[in-house]
């Protein structure tokens, strides 16, 4: 924790502080507040009922109006605080509004019936998580099976792609056989090709192959990454031969020296890789879109989207959702971000 | 039994002729360096012999089998590299028993195997530990090891003691030696250096450009070099040359270039007269004399306490050094004459070369 601390208040050095410590704080705190304010915004209004994210101002924390049981009614009613007129000053329950008119009760006196003008009163707020917009995914929408779906095509998708960009990238780097810059070349190529040119010859594909509306049309197509090879092949590169020599010394065969050798000394680039993957296939949208056509077999994302209606966007569980889609990448994030730059920085990669 | 028979072998990288037809015959239990300048192709060569390196043409024969078309890792062979290879991510003990994992030895064996070995070369403090966290010395020693353990028929080192400082170095030459002696295996050493060749070889053999300069045991490369290659490279300081003529009917007087005299032996060489030679010297075979046919000019002097050198040059610029015994009184700037026992010189042929020495 100490370290934290003096991580985040380092200067320039001296006592005081230089312009440039000012100058950097500024920077990063615009920074730091451009990014992460959003992200602040919206798991605060994640938390907020669908009348009170309809509430003009909107307000940063999530506020309910407060209600109370009277005697005499059957559900609780809203509390209002008078601000003018015969009653200021009072606590008062509403009973029902009609035009500019609302007619009151008073709690301690719950027989009386009081009639108000909206002008005089203001409803009494208080800060409350409206944890109904959590629960209701879970009870009211299927979150658990699209958030299977979505796990299952990240692990699944990334694995594959690890495996196979890394055996692509270890023949692409340390053995010599005729044509390997032009395989080289091609793998780069396809990079300058745009996804969305090939996305209907793709869709084509993988209908006639029978996995449109299956979770394996979207893993098979993203399974190997020009990225992906590139990437690992120039890490590889660094690998000295003499290694691989001596594991063919050592009696090792191809297959061995590529699992036992380069799969572990590859691992910060494959970890770097990993992340990526992970990132891409989580947060990818359109190709599922076009692929997944059954509920039943949507990811989160196309779930989120789904909840934008043409008539009426359900706003609380789409935010609730939202939180929730982002909660695994930010952990995954969280506990690998070391790779990333330990892995960017010795790959030259991005 | 592992003799190595290496027949015209050659390699070419597209046009590039590396090694040029290379024959050697390596008989067991024999310590052979392959020693030369570098891209001599001295360490192509070893590769071949490993497998690693494909063969162009010719054949390499390992006790008697014809191996030229067989993969690496069916020679039964063991190499140590320049830059050791172990393998990072692996622990000292699992680098000595990735190889014998290979080749599915029991649990138990590998265990007891890797053991021995570490005591023997004296890491077995270092099993647990990764290669990052060794001195240059100690990965040379796990390096050792991972070829010990597997017990290959033959050994190759490809340059195992360069990464090492002066001092490790002799230490490990002697430990190279003394394991040679115990394993009695065959081994091929690729060297630079000419005298981790002279003082650990059985066999020395001179490569230069891909080609096979002389092979043979180290004083005989010493004291009768084939050419002049193989006289300046054996031997250090290096030999001394003077180009020059024969001019007498008796064959006894050489011209040197300078216009110098000096007299030659007769027999044992087979110059004639008007021949042009090349006259070579050793250092310590030179030595100041009142009455010395050569005359130098000392440009500077090497004082070491026992020994001292000087370092000289003939009239036409020859670049002479002279061993001296203990300390000297010359210092640079100094004009000396130099004699010589005419039963030491070497004699070459100044146009192809080749030693003159009549076969004995």
């Amino acid at each position: 924790m100490a370290r934290v601390w003096d991580f985040l208040t380092a200067t320039r050095g001296g006592a005081r502080l230089h312009w440039t410590d000012w100058a950097s704080y500024a920077y990063l705190c615009a920074g730091v507040f451009l990014m992460f304010f959003p992200v602040l915004w919206l798991i605060m209004s994640s938390f907020k009922t669908e009348g009170d994210l309809q509430r003009y101002p909107p307000t940063f924390l999530p506020y309910q109006q407060e209600t109370l049981m009277v005697e005499g009614f059957d559900d609780p009613l809203p509390l209002f605080e008078m601000t003018g007129g015969d009653y200021e000053g009072m606590i008062l329950a509403q009973v029902r509004r009609v035009g500019l008119q609302a007619q009151m009760v008073d709690p301690t006196n719950p027989g009386e019936r009081l009639r108000v003008s909206i002008e005089n009163y203001r409803p009494v707020d208080s800060v409350t998580l409206a944890w109904e917009n959590y629960t209701g995914l879970f009870d009211r929408f299927n979150f658990l099976l699209y958030f299977w779906n979505s796990t299952f095509i990240t692990v699944t998708a990334t694995l594959i792609m690890l495996l196979t960009n890394s055996m692509a990238a270890f023949a692409l780097s340390k053995y010599q056989f005729r044509g390997r810059t032009f395989v080289l070349l091609l793998v780069i190529g396809t990079l300058m090709i745009p996804q969305t040119v090939v996305l209907v010859p793709l869709f084509l594909i993988v209908s006639e192959m029978g996995m449109s509306n299956s979770l394996w049309g979207v893993i098979i197509p993203g399974a190997a990454t020009p990225t992906g090879v590139f990437l690992l092949r120039q890490y590889m590169l660094t690998i000295p031969d003499e290694i691989l020599d001596a594991a063919r010394m050592d009696k090792a065969s191809e297959w061995k020296i590529y699992w036992r050798i380069m799969v572990p000394l590859s691992a910060p680039a494959i970890a770097v890789l990993a992340i990526l993957a992970i990132m891409w296939r989580w947060n990818d949208f359109l190709w599922p879109l076009i692929v997944l056509t059954q509920s039943e077999n949507f990811t989160l994302q196309l779930a989120l989207n789904s909840f934008q209606g043409e008539l009426r966007t359900e706003w609380s569980s789409l935010l609730a959702m939202t939180v929730l889609t982002l909660l695994p990448i930010a952990l995954v994030f969280t506990f690998l971000q070391k790779y990333i730059a330990t892995g960017i920085a010795s790959t030259g990669g991005k | 039994m592992a003799s190595i028979e290496l027949k015209s072998l050659r390699k070419a990288y597209g046009a590039a002729e590396v090694i040029k037809g290379v024959d050697l015959s390596i008989d067991h239990g024999e310590f052979c360096v392959f020693v030369g300048p570098s891209g001599c192709g001295k360490s192509t060569l070893l590769r071949m012999i490993s497998g690693l390196e494909e063969v162009t043409s010719g054949d390499i024969e390992i006790a008697g089998d014809l191996v030229t078309k067989i993969p690496a890792a069916d020679r039964g062979l063991a190499m140590v590299f320049q830059s050791y290879a172990l393998y990072p991510h692996m622990t000292v003990r699992q680098n000595l028993s990735f190889g014998l994992e290979n080749i599915n030895t029991p649990r138990a064996e590998i265990t007891t195997k890797v053991q021995e070995v570490a005591t023997m070369l004296q890491i077995d403090q270092l099993l647990d530990r990764r290669p990052k966290d060794l001195s240059g010395g100690q990965r040379q020693r796990v390096a050792i090891g991972r070829a010990v353990v597997r017990e290959p028929r033959v050994f190759l080192f490809d340059e195992p003691l360069s990464n090492l400082d002066a001092e490790l170095r002799v230490d490990m030459r002697g430990e190279i030696s003394a394991l040679h002696k115990r394993l009695g295996n065959t081994m091929i050493y690729v060297t630079h250096d000419q005298v981790e060749a002279m003082t650990m070889a059985d066999k020395i053999a001179v490569l230069r450009l891909g080609e096979l300069e002389q092979f043979g045991r180290p004083l005989d490369l010493f004291n009768d070099p084939q050419n002049l290659f193989v006289a300046g490279f054996i031997g250090s300081p290096k030999m001394n040359f003077m180009a020059g003529t024969v001019h007498s009917a008796d064959r006894s007087l050489l011209t040197l270039d300078t216009g110098e005299e000096v007299s030659l032996p007769v027999t044992g060489f087979a110059h004639r007269e008007g021949e042009k030679v090349t006259l070579g010297v050793r250092p310590n075979d030179l030595r100041p004399e009142d009455h010395g046919a050569i005359h130098i000019e000392v440009r500077a002097v090497e004082q070491l306490g026992a020994d001292s050198y000087l370092y000289g040059a003939l009239k036409d610029g020859t670049r002479l050094t002279v061993h001296n015994p203990g300390q000297t009184h010359v210092t640079a700037g100094d004009n000396v004459a130099l004699g010589f026992d005419p039963s030491a010189v070497h004699l070459f042929d100044t146009e192809s070369g080749l030693t003159l020495r009549e076969a004995a």
